[in-house]
């Protein structure tokens, strides 16, 4: 009854019907009517996720684990629910980016990586290989246990069966040949594939429905219903078991990992990717979507566990493998109709799972493996190639027939060393790889491209080692010992219990230590430095979100000229053209001539050839036209050249308004000094019309006064004239003194330098004086002279020194008993001069006063007559004078001892002297 | 009865002449040569009007001024101002300390004795 060929016609019936609503659903695509933008299509298209391995081996599992099964559900369950926010987020920035795939995604996060898209490529390619040989082996099994209906045998073991006898063989091929025709006839600038979409979720109706016809037969065609199963599993202490899970931590552990595994997968598997973000028509659909797909994932476990122990009651003594319990049930009650239909959907289950999967994973290989491999070969010349949109479309062929050739080869090596749900979580814990970069790039805008490749590639060996390799041994490809003592024989690196971590199963070992390390090296990585430029635009595209699309990527421009026969050659003249009417129709112009050369338009391109050569491509393609260069690394560089510069300019600025402070200072001070100067000089000014008033008041008075009364008598009148005279000879000398000062002060006194002999310039100047001292009745005397004492300087301004020490100490000796001595000692390299009176002394606080211009002596002025006469600047001059020869004039004095003015000048000696002299 | 001029000056020969001067118009004289011999001057010989340096030791004329203006026995005696020092801030330093008049040195007699006698009138 049920031959091989009514299986086979059934199955190439049932394939045929797909394609038909595949073609259906593109025609009305290309006519703008969508058949699948609607919510509940969408819903169901992500029922991709159960495969034969949710068909088959959810049984299977509950068998083996209870409700152990259940983990694998909830964890999309979960995500939908209540992570909806980053589903909401992926989609958004993938379409705004034009993603096509979760490599261009990562990609293009991390600066448009090509090297980033290309190890997620292989990641994703060797995760799910086993993936799809698990398809093919459930195909190939079901159709074996079919096929020997009415009788219930299990398929021999694969790899037993000569190759061309092998079903599995042709499941492969027929499934790339459909693949093909589904995924790859055209090239879509959105890559989108709406007919795809549409036959996916016939699909998922098919298998759900058969397996709830199935579970309804079993529960009620069987049984009584469902009380009854468990009624009668309950009696059987064996089968009781597994209706409780083993209360230890290790069981819990697993459950917490099978969700936490589940959930990632249901988002970072390719064809998930593929069909929640890359298909997605419209990102409200996913607001239904978060009830209706945990819905039909509700529906589809249902009856799991009821088959499972009808299964275990029916065959008991095993014999029955459990994961093929949904289709030997309705077999052992020899409903063939229902088999048959369950084996459909076992297909339908398998096809949706290995059509979408090669797809997405044909696009990764293509566009972010093989194509920048392709476009890195000047050789080829494909820069310079008209159209490559048939290339693209061959290499996609090509992709889709290996990665299928290849799950077949790893079905028919090993697929045998693992049950189903296996090889499943093998290829979940190798996406959960990518979780760290998607996740992460989506929030932190720190990420690297360093970082995500580190991060990436850590999980990925660890993956390898502590999974990958262990099945590889399981199978037989590798020693086990391998297993049982670790690389080398080293007991730490057991690869499932390495570091000696041992209490957790084999998926939770390996998640644990791969996401650890992963997390830890993308973050770690990721913080060595900051995101260069490429990287920050990109991560504020994406952790920003669409709001911050408006960011340019690119600062040169690129005509139609340049970038329609871009696009045209990889996704065809004519799509290229409507796009581009498409984007000119958008900004409001009216055809694609009137399109400007802008960022706009270049961005516009870039995003358009993204959709077919992914991202990183794309952004080199655009370059070779743009005219300016785009943000590589000498943009980044010279914008960081700028930034130097402007940091070096800013720092001339800061060190010159530095300089300006400083000068400002020093002007200030100057202008300070000047002002003080200036005062100085207008107290000096005021001082000297003073000094000139004083006298001149006497002169003009005594003067008016013998001129209005001629008749004053005679004595009177020569009194006043003695005093106009001497007032007039005080003013003279005042005026000369002040005259005297100005020069020396401004360096322009005329000197004549000489060897003086002090001896003489004391007996010449004590000689000039003795007249005035005798007057005054002071003695004057030269105490000591040593004689040829000699210094260089001007004789006569010595003399005029000697004077004017002479005559002060002259004004404040006593009269009568006044005693001034005179004195000149020599050193070896000094010659000291002193004139010392028995004057009242010169306070301590004046010593230095007295120094200044016009600060006269006023120790004895309280007595009219002793007012001191004199010009305050005797000393003044004198000290110029001293110290213009390069000696000192200070004064000694305390009240009892008197008053000793002394100055030194540096002695000539005897050898000089004569040399003088000569 | 004559009135009394006391003439407040360091400087030997301007008191000579200003004494002279005085005593042929028939005012009667005192001299004080420093501020502190002013002060107790102008206190025992109460005179009607003070000619007063201001560059003097010990006490300058404005010191004198303001504390002749201050002790109510003074306040209102006439002073004049005698100085070399002829800028604006000093003149108006010595008009607003109390002075009555500010003459520079040097000064003609005969300006001088008509000041003198308006203020005394």
């Amino acid at each position: 009854m049920l031959q091989g060929w009514v299986i086979v016609f059934a199955s190439f019936v049932y394939l045929g019907v797909l394609f038909a609503i595949a073609w259906y659903a593109d025609r009305r695509a290309d006519a703008g009517r969508s058949l699948i933008s609607n919510p509940l299509v969408y819903a169901l298209s992500l029922g991709v996720y159960c495969t034969t391995w949710t068909f088959y081996g959810s049984v299977g599992r509950a068998v083996a684990s209870g409700i152990g099964y259940l983990p694998i559900y909830l964890g999309p369950t979960l995500l939908f629910a209540l992570a909806g926010f980053v589903l909401v987020k992926m989609i958004r920035v993938a379409k705004a980016n034009r993603i096509t795939s979760i490599a261009d995604f990562v990609a293009s996060r991390y600066g448009k990586s090509q090297v980033l898209g290309g190890l997620v490529t292989v990641i994703a390619v060797v995760g799910v290989v086993p993936y799809i040989a698990l398809q093919l082996k459930a195909v190939s099994n079901s159709f074996a246990i079919l096929s020997s209906y009415p009788e219930i045998v299990m398929p021999a073991m694969s790899g037993t069966i000569p190759l061309f006898q092998d079903s599995a063989l042709y499941v492969a091929m027929i499934l790339a040949a459909f693949t093909i025709l589904f995924g790859t006839r055209h090239l879509d600038a959105t890559e989108r594939h709406e007919g795809m979409v549409a036959a996916i979720a016939v699909e998922s109706i098919v298998k759900l429905v058969a397996f709830l016809a199935a579970g309804i037969f079993v529960v009620w065609g069987v049984h009584e219903g469902i009380g009854d199963i468990f009624a009668q599993a309950d009696a059987v202490p064996e089968i009781a078991r597994r209706l409780t899970t083993a209360d230890s931590p290790a069981t819990y552990g697993t459950w917490g990992t099978l969700v936490f595994l589940s959930l990632f997968a249901a988002l970072l598997l390719p064809r998930q990717f593929q069909i929640a973000v890359v298909e997605n028509v419209d990102i409200s659909h996913l607001s239904r979507a978060v009830w209706m797909f945990p819905l039909y994932l509700f529906l589809i476990n249902l009856f799991v566990l009821p088959v499972a122990l009808a299964g275990l009651l029916h065959f008991q003594g095993g014999g029955v493998d459990a994961d093929t319990f949904v289709l030997t049930l309705p077999m052992a009650h020899q409903q063939e109709m229902l088999a048959l239909f369950v084996f459909i959907g076992g297909l339908s289950a398998a096809t949706g799972m290995v059509i979408v999967e090669t797809i997405a994973l044909s696009t990764m290989v293509c566009n972010d493996l093989v194509m920048p491999l392709l476009l890195r070969m000047p050789i080829l010349g494909l820069a310079t190639r008209s159209d490559l949109s048939g290339l693209l479309l061959a290499i996609r062929r090509w992709a889709i027939a290996i990665i299928l050739g290849l799950g077949y080869l790893y079905f028919r090596m090993a697929g045998e060393a693992y049950a189903l749900v296996s090889i499943g979580l093998i290829s979940f814990a190798a996406v959960a790889q990518f979780a760290p970069v998607v996740i992460g790039g989506l929030f932190w805008k720190g990420g690297t491209r360093d970082g995500a490749l580190a991060g990436l590639t850590a999980g990925f060996v660890l993956w390898t080692y502590t999974l990958l390799l262990p099945s590889f041994a399981k199978s037989g490809w590798m020693p086990a010992g391998f297993i049982e003592h670790g690389l080398f024989g080293i007991d730490l690196l057991r690869p499932q219990h390495l570091l000696g971590l041992t209490g957790l199963d084999e998926i939770t070992h390996s998640l644990v230590w791969s996401l650890l390390a992963n997390l830890g090296t993308y973050i770690g990585v990721s913080l060595l430095r900051a995101p260069n430029l490429r990287e920050a635009r990109q991560a504020t595209l994406f952790v920003g979100g669409a709001e911050a699309a408006g960011i340019p990527g690119w600062r040169g421009s690129a005509g139609v000229a340049d970038l329609l026969p871009l696009a045209g050659r990889f996704i065809g003249f004519e799509r290229a053209q409507e796009a581009f009417a498409r984007h000119a129709h958008e900004r409001g112009l009216r055809g694609i001539e009137e399109l400007p050369a802008d960022t706009r338009l270049v961005n516009f391109a870039e995003t358009l050839l993204a959709g077919a050569i992914g991202s990183a491509s794309a952004r080199v393609m655009v370059a070779s036209v743009v005219t300016e260069e785009p943000l590589g690394i000498d943009e980044v560089m010279n914008i960081l050249d700028e930034a130097s510069q402007v940091r070096r300019y800013a720092s001339e600025v800061e060190q010159k308004s530095a300089e300006l402070t400083r000068a400002t200072a020093e002007l200030r001070e100057a202008n300070a000094q000047l002002r003080q100067l200036d005062r100085m000089k207008d107290d000096f000014i005021s001082t000297v019309s003073h000094e000139l008033r004083t006298p001149l008041t006497s002169i003009r008075a005594f003067s008016e006064m013998l001129q209005e009364d001629p008749k004053t008598d005679l004595a009177q009148r020569s009194r006043f004239l003695g005093i106009i005279v001497s007032e007039s000879i005080r003013l003279t000398r005042l005026i000369s003194q002040i005259l005297d000062l100005a020069k020396l002060e401004s360096g322009r006194a005329e000197w004549t330098v000489e060897s003086v002999d002090v001896g003489e310039v004391l007996s010449d100047a004590t000689e000039s004086m003795a007249v005035l001292f005798t007057e005054k009745r002071v003695t004057l005397e030269i105490e000591t002279c040593e004689p040829g004492l000699a210094v260089q300087a001007d004789c006569d301004r010595l003399i005029q020194v000697m004077v004017n020490l002479l005559s002060n100490a002259l004004k404040f000796a006593p009269a009568g008993s006044g005693h001034v001595k005179v004195g000149a000692r020599g050193t070896a390299n000094e010659v000291r001069v002193h004139v010392t009176d028995n004057g009242p002394g010169v306070p301590l606080a004046d010593q230095e006063l007295i120094f200044d211009k016009f600060r006269q002596g006023a120790g004895t002025a309280d007595v009219l007559t002793d007012k001191p006469q004199g010009t305050g600047l005797g000393l003044p001059i004198s000290r110029q004078i001293i110290e213009y020869f390069h000696g000192r004039l200070w004064v000694e004095s305390s009240p009892a001892a008197g008053t000793s003015f002394v100055f030194t000048l540096p002695r000539l000696t005897g050898d000089n002297d004569a040399s003088k002299n000569s | 009865m004559s009135r009394r001029i006391l003439i407040v000056d360091d400087e030997p020969n301007i008191v000579i002449s200003l004494e002279f001067l005085m005593k042929k118009e028939g005012f009667e004289t005192a001299v004080a040569v420093d501020g502190d011999d002013a002060l107790r001057k102008a206190a025992e010989f109460a005179p009607d009007l003070i000619l007063l340096d201001v560059m003097m030791p010990k006490k300058s004329g404005f010191e004198v001024c303001q504390a002749l203006r201050t002790d109510p026995a003074t306040a209102s005696v006439k002073i004049i101002m005698l100085t070399a020092k002829g800028r604006e801030t000093e003149v108006a330093k010595g008009l607003a300390l109390g002075a009555d008049a500010y003459v520079t040195k040097p000064f003609s007699t005969k300006d001088l004795v008509l000041l003198i006698k308006s203020h005394l009138a």
